[in-house]
């Protein structure tokens, strides 16, 4: 049984400091024992990790960045700011 | 060592600093400028902090200092417009049920799960630029917290560290960000479930 005191519409307000490790000991309880009932809820919380993916997939470098000059010119520029043996 | 940093950093650099300025040759500027201060910094870097926080602070104030500067002579329908109003909840009211309901608060719209081809779609290339505009319409903090977090994968400490804001009100940036573009995603991917024939 869903306990009232927790609702979906709470839930959803409070599943980042569940998610970031932050909700007091009791409180976790409550949410996870919900999410273990609550079907909509359960999708909500697998959603954020799926934005949360997303985000980072889309971040992925691409290959024109950062350009092969860009890549030379700084690495030259390291080489000459600092000693040779500190360059590997 | 210092060709690793730059394979594995830069990238997140130009987009980090793609949400200050007007441009991606702007931020392509301000992500070397903030190589060039490394360099030029790292005998002073003391460790004390890592070296990704370390990174990511000296390109975050780069480029804030080189957006307000590009705003000045920028027309100002590009400036976004920010929603600094933000307290309401992050999922609509109607979407659960009324206070005097049976069940009340808990889910009459519940959110659909994103499987099978809404779960390729949300990891299809053409999403790319949906995120991206989502993330434009963030306020300013907020945006900042969710790229760090997770574009660019720092942890809570360390984006506490980069921004210079303290962890809880980080935490509430995250979810009124991340809530936001979950949001944003749901709706465009349950759009176009429906407008390709309303599978679901």
């Amino acid at each position: 049984m869903i306990p009232d005191h927790l609702s979906c519409r709470m839930l959803v307000e409070e599943v980042t400091e569940w998610m970031e490790g932050s909700l007091p000991a009791d409180r976790r309880a409550e949410l996870e024992l919900h999410l273990v009932t609550c079907v909509g809820c359960t999708a909500y919380v697998e959603q954020l990790r799926q934005t949360s993916r997303a985000m980072a997939e889309a971040a992925q470098p691409d290959d024109e960045v950062p350009s092969a000059e860009v890549r030379s010119a700084l690495l030259d520029l390291f080489r000459r700011r600092r000693p040779p043996d500190a360059v590997s | 060592m210092f060709a690793t940093l730059v394979d594995r950093y830069h990238a997140s650099l130009v987009r980090v600093a793609m949400h200050h300025v007007p441009s991606r040759a702007v931020a392509e500027e301000v992500a070397q400028e903030t190589w060039l201060a490394v360099i030029e910094g790292i005998d002073r870097f003391e460790g004390r902090s890592s070296f990704k926080t370390w990174l990511f602070r000296i390109l975050l104030n780069r480029a804030r200092t080189r957006g307000v500067r590009e705003r000045r002579t920028t027309p100002l329908s590009s400036l976004s417009t920010e929603p600094e109003d933000d307290r309401g909840p992050v999922v609509p009211p109607e979407r659960f049920r009324g206070s005097d309901a049976l069940w009340a608060g808990h889910w009459a719209a519940p959110p659909r799960r994103w499987e099978g081809e809404s779960e390729a779609r949300l990891l299809a290339k053409e999403t790319w630029a949906h995120i991206d505009e989502a993330l434009a319409l963030l306020p300013a903090a907020q945006r900042d917290v969710l790229v760090l977090r997770d574009v660019c994968g720092l942890s809570g400490p360390e984006a506490c560290e980069a921004l210079g804001v303290s962890e809880a009100n980080q935490r509430v940036l995250l979810h009124r960000a991340r809530s936001r573009v979950r949001a944003s995603l749901e709706h465009y991917l349950d759009d176009d479930t429906d407008s390709a024939g309303g599978v679901a």
